[in-house]
């Protein structure tokens, strides 16, 4: 596939592998905070081509695992509402909540249907006039601004059945409180959908606070060797800055309309995070203008009190202190067809990766 | 196993497997059944019949490439062909939505019967029930079939004979009834001009038996994809098996559609693919042979059986990695077939 397969080329890929085993020396941990990464990471089988002094981990890149069960359990009480269809990205059916999930809701009745885009939730609302349409917003600065677009499109068409529950988080807090909190890692593998949205501004303080590498990375092999080379080069040579391994999507200064629109329709309020706990400014809510958009103004459902699971240590692989093989219910109580932790059901989670790929 | 069914349960991936296990086979209990090979395997009167069932709930029920009545004539004949049988004699039963259209009905009956011909079977008879409007969408189809067995090919289902070295083939490119099907299918709103591998492979694989005496296991990788019929195959053997990413054959346009909604071709479902299992030393001969054959133009040897990881399945990655091949889990995409 043209502009692809470049980026998957064996010799290539091999040529940058021996420019990393040339310039390495130091023992060095990087991680990544983009389920993106996470996927292509053990997609392609990267960590079996890497020197063993270089140890890739995954952070909390994974919206839907990094998102707190109770978010799951008042999408469930709203999908228990009369007249209520709830539209979803696929990835959060299968999550747990504290005692369903929207999958078995769906099998018992309730109006779950899954979409790609948040357009298609309008279409739903604008086909559907006497039932309300509640679009699961979640996801970084990536998909933000298409639920931005959501609400601006549906005040300036006047539905009035059209919300939007939001669990939208922005990346950089996340980034600050890890390090914060002792990970000890020697640089970022910084995410590159979010950074083609955000530019790369918002990682400034790492180098500079923290003293840490950073570098923006695409998803191809190519690509994130590239960026695990500047890494290393980065940590080797003691200058830690901000780079681009990604330059044919991302511009230091981002997408300035996305970012215009989705600063337009929400306000920044503090989210709680899977393993890093409550944080400041880390969550997005649409702002008092468009509240008659914004679900949890608009419902008053009963939620039932958040069970979380005993044993599941979704929360300490999202820091990366533990490896997914490390949970004592890794492939055993926890698996993709009956997943204990977020991580697992995912298709961009830490031990769905694992599990699909990597499980020996 | 959780109370209600969900769409996982048909997905052909591991939640069906449990499915399968746990309720189906645990009271149906037989020898016959617990081998749970492509088709029962029968011994009547000292002849070799293999036997199977399949039904078809495809939506779309007409796709670029075919329609729901070629689907449930080729699915079934190909379980039968994979198996080592010679396709004999079909059912076809139909349940029909009230108000579905009679000219749809008919050219779906038509594509049966042409398919039917070619295949060089018979469908011989069959049960029609209509239900009300919303008690199914618009039309299913279920078939079944027998066909006759050769004593020499008995062991074809079960890979009993499989050995490490052995070559794994496929006789063409992957994922394309899958991505036909969501291409279909509106609500993505692509374009595409993929058609749907669905065949009848039956004189194919004839052809690849007349070849060679040395054909270990064949089964059709439908739901589930190459990767979960090739974990069926190493999981609890004592081999293993090595596949090569870059040997596997993907359409450029059903790789850009795969890549932009996240699907690994690996997994995304073939209604026109067999994958083979065959001695080393015939490998080649059998890739000619399938060469020549319409449905076999793109065919490859995309891995091997090793003594190494027994029960296990690594792929080498296009770029030289490695990882493990893993069975689908939960739903990739539903009402495929």
């Amino acid at each position: 596939m043209k502009y692809i397969d470049e980026y998957r080329n064996k010799d290539i890929v091999r040529k940058i592998i021996d420019d990393i085993k040339m310039i390495s020396k130091k023992e060095v941990r990087f991680m990544e905070v983009c389920g993106g990464h996470t996927m292509s990471v053990q997609k392609f089988g990267i960590p079996s081509l890497l020197p063993e002094n270089i140890k890739l981990l995954s952070g909390p890149g994974c919206p839907v695992c990094v998102s707190s069960r109770s978010y799951i359990d008042q999408a469930i009480a709203y999908c228990r509402l009369k007249d209520v269809i709830i539209t979803t990205y696929g990835d959060l059916i299968r999550v747990p909540g504290s005692t369903s999930s929207l999958d078995i809701e769906k099998g018992k009745g309730a109006d779950i249907r899954i979409v790609y885009s948040v357009l298609d939730a309008l279409k739903i609302a604008k086909e559907n006039p006497t039932k309300k349409i509640i679009f699961l917003g979640i996801g970084f600065e990536t998909t933000t601004p298409g639920s931005a677009v959501g609400i601006l499109n549906a005040s300036q068409q006047g539905l009035k059945n059209f919300f939007l529950y939001s669990s939208h988080k922005v990346m950089p807090p996340a980034m600050s409180a890890l390090i914060d909190e002792g990970v000890k890692i020697d640089g970022y593998i910084a995410p590159g959908h979010v950074s083609t949205i955000t530019g790369t501004g918002i990682y400034s303080d790492i180098p500079k606070k923290y003293g840490l590498a950073c570098v923006v990375s695409g998803f191809e092999p190519v690509d994130l060797l590239k960026a695990i080379y500047l890494l290393v080069k980065q940590v080797e040579t003691k200058n830690p800055k901000v780079e681009i391994a990604y330059k044919r999507a991302v511009k230091p200064e981002g997408n300035t309309k996305a970012l215009a629109l989705m600063y337009e329709v929400f306000e920044p309020r503090a989210d709680w995070w899977r393993g890093l706990g409550i944080l400041p400014n880390s969550g997005l809510k649409p702002k008092e203008k468009y509240r008659n958009f914004d679900a949890e103004e608009m419902f008053d459902v009963e939620v039932e009190p958040t069970k979380e699971d005993k044993g599941c240590i979704c929360g300490e692989i999202l820091k990366g202190l533990k490896n997914p093989k490390d949970c004592k219910l890794f492939n055993k109580a926890c698996t993709p067809e009956d997943p204990v932790g977020p991580c697992m059901v995912s298709n961009e989670g830490a031990c769905h990766a694992y599990y699909k790929y990597n499980r020996d | 196993m959780k109370k209600n069914i969900l769409l996982g349960h048909g997905s052909g991936g591991k939640l069906s497997h449990d499915l399968i296990n746990n309720l189906f086979v645990r009271h149906f209990d037989n020898p016959t059944l617990n081998l749970q090979t492509d088709s029962a395997l029968l011994k009547i009167k000292g002849e070799n019949i293999a036997f199977t069932t399949d039904s078809f709930v495809v939506d779309p029920i007409f796709f670029p490439g075919g329609n729901i009545g070629k689907l449930a004539i080729a699915g079934t004949v190909n379980d039968l062909a994979v198996a080592g049988a010679t396709p004999l004699y079909l059912s076809s039963s139909f349940i029909i939505e009230e108000g579905f259209s009679f000219a749809e009905l008919e050219e779906i009956v038509k594509t049966m019967a042409a398919e039917a011909k070619k295949a060089g079977i018979k469908i011989v008879t069959g049960d029609t029930k209509v239900v009300d409007k919303g008690k199914c969408d618009k039309v299913f189809i279920n078939t079944s079939g027998i066909g006759i067995i050769d004593e020499k090919y008995k062991d074809i289902s079960t890979g009993k004979n499989i050995k490490p070295g052995d070559k794994i083939i496929i006789n063409g490119t992957i994922a394309d009834h899958g991505m036909a099907i969501i291409s279909a299918r509106n609500e993505l709103n692509i374009s595409s001009d993929i058609k749907s591998d669905c065949a009848c492979l039956n004189k194919m694989i004839k052809k690849v038996l007349d070849v060679s005496d040395n054909i270990k296991f064949m089964r059709d990788a439908t739901r589930g994809g190459v990767a979960t019929v090739l974990s069926e195959l190493f999981t609890n053997s004592n081999y293993g098996i090595n596949i090569d990413e870059s040997a596997v054959n993907v359409n450029e346009n059903v790789k850009g559609i795969c890549e932009m909604l996240g699907f690994d071709p690996m997994y995304v479902a073939n209604e026109g693919k067999v994958i083979i299992v065959a001695g080393n030393k015939d490998a080649e001969k059998i890739i000619k042979t399938l060469q020549k054959d319409e449905f076999g133009k793109n065919c490859c040897i995309i891995g091997e059986i090793t003594e190494s990881h027994p029960g296990k399945g690594w792929i080498t990655t296009e770029i030289g990695g490695k990882r493990i091949i893993d069975m689908l889990s939960g739903e990739q995409l539903p009402r495929i077939c």
